[in-house]
């Protein structure tokens, strides 16, 4: 079916690229992408749960890969995406109840996800790395 | 804002995915649920996740930890699982790869979560 031939004219989607990157856009594909990160995280949790049921010897390898360099890196982007994620996932809440819809309080309770992710990501490694 | 929806559209109330808003009100559930499964899972972590394999086995094989991470597996990746295939949808126009990847992460999905779940059982049952 041709455009002409459509009972409503509907409106498209804008391309992104004319966009000036904006802390709302930037935050909405932060979120997209948090959330794929924090699948990948999901997988490696399961793994960690089987190896903690298997041989000490498997229970090992995931251990070692945790405590390696680029497993850190992993696991300090997981719980970033995990809080991120968090915090703009409630924001994203209460916008579906209707409430923070205008462009400042947008921004608020934008600016209030970053700070409060970066504050528990950077906290409770920080925790974590005391209690060691 | 005009009604863009024909009348039969409208009155069907369905939608272009033909199943209407269940699943957007199942992301939301979902999400609801998560809030304190996130909760304790980041607090839970900060206690166990150093330890060594037998700390974590009886972290794992305790009631509530049984109840709460079994809670959170199986809604985290529905959760996922409902997420994924809305990013699938956007970025992947090609019908066959789209429906074939969209069913292979749905299958990963459920096998992981089986996984998890009897890994548990094992721990805590398994002698």
């Amino acid at each position: 079916m041709s455009t002409a031939d459509r009972p409503v004219s509907r409106p498209l989607s804008p391309h992104l690229q004319v966009y000036r990157p904006q802390l709302t856009s930037t935050l909405s594909i932060s979120h997209r992408i948090a959330g794929v990160g924090l699948a990948l995280g999901l997988l490696w949790l399961v793994v960690w749960v089987c190896a903690a049921a298997g041989s000490g010897e498997v229970y090992g390898w995931v251990a070692a890969f945790n405590g390696s360099v680029i497993g850190r890196i992993f696991l300090f982007g997981w719980t970033a995406c995990l809080f991120f994620h968090f915090f703009n996932g409630i924001r994203h809440l209460f916008w579906d109840a209707g409430y923070g819809l205008d462009l400042k309080d947008a921004y608020t309770s934008g600016w209030t996800a970053v700070v409060a992710a970066a504050v528990c990501t950077i906290g409770s490694w920080l925790i974590a790395s005391l209690m060691r | 804002m005009a009604d863009l929806r024909s009348p039969v559209a409208r009155a069907r109330g369905l939608g272009s995915a033909k199943d209407g808003t269940h699943h957007w009100w199942l992301q939301r559930v979902t999400a609801v649920a998560l809030v304190p499964l996130v909760v304790w899972f980041a607090v839970s972590m900060l206690r166990v996740a150093p330890d060594s394999q037998a700390a974590v086995r009886a972290w794992i094989a305790s009631p509530v930890t049984m109840v709460m991470l079994i809670l959170a597996i199986v809604t985290g990746f529905w959760h996922a699982v409902l997420g994924i295939q809305v990013v699938i949808e956007d970025y992947v126009h090609a019908k066959g790869w789209r429906i074939g990847l969209d069913m292979a992460v749905k299958f990963a999905a459920a096998g992981l979560t089986v996984a998890g779940v009897v890994a548990i059982f094992k721990i805590a049952f398994g002698g």
